[in-house]
């Protein structure tokens, strides 16, 4: 057992770090230290510049036009691109219906896909949630009927994050309604969002953002080239998509620069007389998330290592605790960030700060957005599976209750 | 990165485990409590036979050369089945303590009959007042015309009842708190002047109160340089870390396995307990923390050898606030949802509890650890 990285892992990190600080841009730079997410542009000039390099796909095999990275390269690349502060490449695109395409797709889907998903030409959107179906994905309603080379789609999607800027949504939809088991009347489809019958309902959320939306399926015509994997055999599809490699999911590096930042923060705000920073209540709060996210580092190390050793594909139950302990950390990141801004945390004056870009500041931008972030990252342990279902994955995986 | 066990290491683990499979079952524990000292010497020979007791040390001083990761996987073991004998004493601690500051003398005329299950050690450092202030030593060393002599109080000194020798520190110099000016020395425990009231810890493991009134020590019993030993006493704590760190995870697991089989099989309302999703929830949590403290304990394991002492330092800090946080909860919740027997003295659950808060207060706690972590904060 050994922790520390080999030469050659070392080598691969310094030459990720150089890479992304050479060229990534610096007002992107600027924004995401500042905590601002990501806007598209930004997402897609960055992704487009890290996949000219060949690493955009950086969980895919060289074949598809990903690096062929190992599991131990991947974690690297993402800690890196996090730590830079960069945002982060498309999950939709890169973690989700770029593996399954690659596993289950069709030579024709793969190559008229892939490529364009590395480069972020196609912004995919996930159709999953509906609102019957929520935890109980399996309740989904959304039907598609076979007429001649198409299918019919029609229902409804809902939480579908940036489906307004989507190209295309990947969907499971019911094609048997009569099927024994719910699961098994489920079909994966690849849907243009160009399709007449389509209409995009924003949702604002609690940060006043919009990032969800509602979609609905008004007698979409989807033809039939677009089913990925065998028709009816949706779930196995979403079910490789969900547990494929999540170790990724603890965005450790996010937490890790959040924490770095808000130490910076905390040297200008003064608390009973003294720089934040030196306050005790502070410094131990500061500790223990450090030590928390110590350990969920060695952790991932961990399941990393495991899927390196047996490249089977199949999820370590583990993924689940980290999927929990990340988001966790990650929350507690942006409840740091804005209890250091403290008053000056409290007014949203970003439209302010946009309209009156000429006058003096109204107050730390960083301060307002940490607001914004901790009201976003509530989502966190709401997507992906929630941290309950996590928990209900990890009695009946690892307890065998 | 590398987090597989080599194959010596493997077999170590299966060897050690075989051995304890055999011969520590909960009955078996309770007759070890029973003996005179408070554990087994037969066991303790089986122990030697196997190469345990060697097991860290150089193979000059027949011992096997092992590292930190076969001391942590020995202690796993020894946390599963709450082992009774002074090997963190022993081994771990004065070993350390030999280890790093004895001479070639020293190391020949102790080790060996270590490793060989002759001689017990124990580590007689802490006092009453210095809670888990390291530096804070009150007793004295005197130079005389042959050597030293001793004089103050000892404090919890594990396994310090019935151990063949002491290293004991004391104060060549200074005074209370400072770092410098501190001395170990190697005493025989039935010198006169030393006394030893001796008494169970919670969890039924010896220690023992060691009064020194005019010690005399010879000159070539001084462990190290005398007056320049807070390095050594500190890594000796950093080795003490890391092996109870591995120690609570070998308990932890135990709590989750029996608190697993209870939910499996206590019946109420018609139904197994464990088809709660209440307790199905608190379970998995219970499984988090036990994993986040075996990533700790891997930390721990991992550093206590790097050469950097600050590294080494902060890394363990960090190992013991998690192992300890995480050792906690386990072990609260392993009571809480055994309800009523988990209260009982006859049954293991509540062994397990008082082993984990035993190691939990040795060696600073987590609220110590973590002070000195924010102390760092920057």
């Amino acid at each position: 057992m050994d922790l520390r990285f080999t030469a050659d892992e070392l080598a691969f990190r310094d030459e990720l770090r150089a890479f992304i600080r050479d060229h990534l841009p610096d007002d992107i730079r600027e924004r995401m230290r500042l905590g601002y997410s990501p806007r598209k542009e930004d997402t897609v000039c960055w992704q487009r510049i890290l996949n000219q390099r060949g690493w955009a796909a950086f969980n895919w095999p060289k074949e598809y036009g990903g690096p062929g990275w190992t599991p131990v390269q991947r974690m690297i690349f993402l800690e890196e691109n996090q730590l830079a502060p960069a945002p982060e490449v498309s999950s939709f695109n890169i973690t989700m219906i770029g593996p399954v395409l690659i596993q289950f797709g069709t030579e024709e889907q793969k190559h008229r896909f892939l490529p364009r998903a590395a480069n972020i030409d196609d912004w995919w959107c996930q159709g999953f949630s509906e609102p019957g179906a929520g935890s109980d994905l399996a309740a989904l309603k959304t039907a598609a009927k076979r007429d001649g080379d198409h299918y019919v789609v029609n229902g409804q999607k809902i939480w579908t994050s940036t489906a307004h800027h989507a190209d295309w949504c990947f969907c499971l939809v019911r094609t048997d309604p009569a099927a024994k088991k719910r699961q098994e009347g489920i079909s994966f489809l690849l849907i243009d969002m160009k399709t007449p019958g389509i209409t995009v309902r924003p949702i604002v959320s609690i940060d006043g953002s919009h990032h969800l939306n509602e979609v609905f399926f008004d007698d979409v015509r989807v033809p039939i080239d677009m089913l990925v994997g065998e028709e009816n055999r949706g779930w196995d599809v979403a079910k490789y998509l969900l547990g494929h490699e999540r170790t990724g999911i603890a965005r450790l590096g996010k937490s890790k620069e959040r924490v770095k930042f808000a130490k910076e923060a905390a040297h200008e705000m003064r608390a009973n007389g003294k720089p934040l920073i030196d306050d005790p209540a502070f410094r131990l709060r500061v500790a223990q998330l450090e030590t928390d996210i110590k350990a969920l580092e060695i952790t991932q190390f961990r399941v990393v290592s495991a899927y390196a050793k047996k490249e089977s594909g199949k999820p370590d139950p583990l993924s689940s605790a980290l999927k929990i302990k990340g988001t966790e950390l990650l929350q507690a990141t942006t409840e740091l960030a804005m209890d250091i801004g403290g008053p000056l945390a409290m007014p949203d004056w970003a439209q302010e700060l946009e309209a009156l870009s000429n006058e003096p500041e109204l107050g730390p931008a960083w301060a307002s957005e940490a607001t914004k972030s901790y009201l976003f990252l509530r989502a966190a342990s709401i997507y992906g599976g929630t941290n309950e279902i996590q928990k209900n994955i990890l009695t009946k995986a690892v307890l065998g209750l | 990165m590398d987090f597989e066990f080599t194959d010596e290491q493997r077999l170590l683990r299966d060897s050690v485990e075989r051995l304890l499979a055999d011969h520590y079952s909960f009955a078996q524990r309770r007759d070890y409590l029973a003996e005179p000292q408070g554990w087994s010497t037969a066991l303790w020979s089986r122990y030697a036979e196997q190469g345990l007791l060697g097991l860290p040390f150089a193979e000059e001083y027949g011992g096997f050369g092992g590292g930190p990761i076969d001391i942590m996987l020995v202690m796993e073991a020894f946390g599963r089945v709450l082992a009774l004998e002074p090997y963190l004493a022993t081994v771990v601690l004065s070993g350390t303590a030999l280890h790093l500051a004895g001479s070639a003398a020293q190391k020949s005329a102790i080790l060996p009959q270590v490793a060989e299950g002759q001689t017990t050690l124990a580590f007689a450092h802490g006092e009453r007042q210095a809670r888990y202030d390291l530096s804070d030593v009150l007793a004295t060393a005197k130079p005389t015309a042959h050597g030293w002599v001793l004089d103050g109080a000892k404090s919890v000194v594990l396994h310090g009842d019935g151990a063949n020798r002491l290293i004991v520190s004391a104060r060549t110099a200074r005074e209370r708190d400072d770092p410098e000016g501190i001395g170990l020395f190697l005493v025989d425990a039935k010198a006169n002047g030393v006394a030893r009231r001796s008494y169970p810890m919670r969890d039924g493991t010896r220690a023992a109160e060691i009064s020194l009134s005019g010690v005399e020590v010879a000159r070539g019993d001084a462990l190290g340089e005398p007056g320049n030993a807070m390095p050594v006493i500190e890594r000796v704590a950093e080795a003490g870390i890391a092996a109870t760190s591995a120690e609570a995870v070998g308990a932890m697991e135990a709590m989750h396995a029996l608190t697993l089989e209870y939910l499996k099989t206590r019946q109420q309302f018609g139904k197994p307990i464990g088809q709660n999703q209440v307790l199905q929830h608190r379970a998995a949590e219970m499984l988090i923390a036990l994993e986040q403290g075996r990533s700790m304990a891997m930390l721990a394991a991992m550093t206590v050898g790097a050469p950097d002492p600050a590294e080494r330092a902060y890394n363990i800090a960090m190992a013991k606030v998690g192992v300890g946080q995480a050792s906690r909860f386990v072990a609260q919740n392993a009571v809480q949802l055994h309800g009523g027997i988990g209260m009982t003295e006859e049954y293991a659950v509540g062994h397990y509890f008082r082993r984990v808060m035993v190691i939990e207060h040795m060696f600073g706690d987590p609220a110590h650890h973590l002070s000195r972590l924010a102390d760092r904060v920057q």
